[in-house]
């Protein structure tokens, strides 16, 4: 992990517009984890300089944390 | 997800090539820029503009591209993605990464959507189409380019007449593709509204079958087939395919011929004051009145 002062920032529209890939449900922006929640799938989506990756195989289980 | 259609491609093999590719991605992406171009030419020929629009692959230089074009007046806050997160990482624009097969758009969410390229590698098209189709607000249009139709051909053809001197048997190398009239079958069927789909016939010129495939590498097109043979092909398979190429389809000068088909495909997501045929007999004015000429029956009756 690179310091997060030097990372870029996610798009607030875009974080306007997501939805999880998996439920169709809303996500919630975790800024200090640099995370998307979807609470319906139980995955964290992470956001990666700026890029949120929203794919399931790259998220994170919330059960397992 | 219960009745899933079958796999045809391995995705996450698709997102391994890109990745691999992603540095020189820009290098290799000229028949996605060609493209990319008439998408944009025929996003500047509609009267209205579109407030978010997002860019389904294609790679990076797509939005400097646009940046370029008429075009981009039109178009107000504007997003690309990749499947490969190392591809996304060198977009242009507010980036992400994901699976077209899994839009994570919210319903009604987006004006404009362009996929120049990356569709012709779904498994499921007409649910990606149907996923775009929501994700779209009514009236909000969607534009695709991708290899299609005769696209490879002389390259199949060759790999299959080596493969089978060699070997006795051929297996799949090169992918199957979707024709024109499918795209534009498969939008109507995803609910698209006043759906279009053409063909531009492009012929790139090589000094040889390992010019293009080593092209195609850098393109990250090489076939992600999910049944493709296990056993990295032969070099003895693709000299002989290279000999074959050169045989059959050479210019006189020596320089062979590749087939690229780039199927366009366009729609609206649906809205009530778009223009739409009237029921067959509906009609409340007779057109022999309008053209002042004496109707002559020719035994049938419409909508019956």
């Amino acid at each position: 992990m690179s310091d997060p002062q030097t990372q870029r920032v996610v798009d607030p529209k875009l974080l306007e517009i997501l939805v999880c890939p998996v439920t169709r449900g809303p996500l919630t922006y975790d800024r200090e984890a640099q995370e998307l929640i979807s609470e319906g799938a139980g995955l964290a989506y992470p956001i990666r300089d700026g890029i949120p990756i929203m794919l399931p195989d790259e998220a994170r289980s919330l059960e397992a944390s | 997800m219960t009745d899933t259609p079958p796999r045809l491609f391995d995705r996450q093999l698709l997102a391994r090539r890109r990745n691999r590719a992603a540095p020189k991605l820009a290098d290799y992406n000229f028949l996605v820029r060609r493209a990319f171009e008439d998408m944009c030419d025929r996003v500047d020929s509609i009267t209205r503009d579109f407030d978010r629009a997002a860019i389904l692959g294609g790679g990076p230089g797509l939005v400097d591209e646009l940046g370029t074009h008429p075009a981009a007046a039109k178009i107000g806050w504007l997003t690309q993605s990749d499947l490969a997160a190392d591809v996304a990482a060198s977009l242009e624009a507010p980036a992400l990464c994901l699976d077209e097969e899994a839009l994570p758009f919210a319903e009604e969410s987006l004006d404009l959507v362009l996929a120049p390229w990356g569709l012709h590698w779904t498994n499921d098209l007409p649910g990606a189409l149907v996923q775009i189709n929501h994700a779209l607000k009514p009236d909000g249009f969607f534009a695709a380019a991708l290899l299609g139709g005769n696209t490879l051909t002389e390259l199949r053809q060759c790999l299959m007449t080596a493969e089978s001197e060699l070997t006795g048997g051929a297996a799949a190398r090169v992918s199957p593709y979707a024709g024109t009239f499918d795209m534009a079958a498969l939008l109507q069927r995803a609910g698209f509204a006043m759906p279009v789909a053409d063909v531009d016939r492009v012929t790139v010129r090589y000094d040889n079958a390992f010019a293009l495939m080593n092209d195609l590498r850098g393109m990250g097109e090489t076939s992600i087939l999910a049944d493709r043979p296990q056993k990295p092909a032969s070099r003895a398979l693709f000299v002989r395919t290279a000999q074959l190429y050169a045989e059959k389809f050479a210019d006189p000068n020596g320089r062979i011929r590749a087939s690229f088909d780039i199927i366009h495909a366009a729609g609206w997501a649906p809205h009530p004051d778009q223009p739409k045929p009237k029921r067959p007999g509906s009609a409340t004015h007779r057109l022999a009145d309008a053209l002042g000429v004496k109707e002559k029956s020719l035994g049938e009756k419409a909508g019956k």
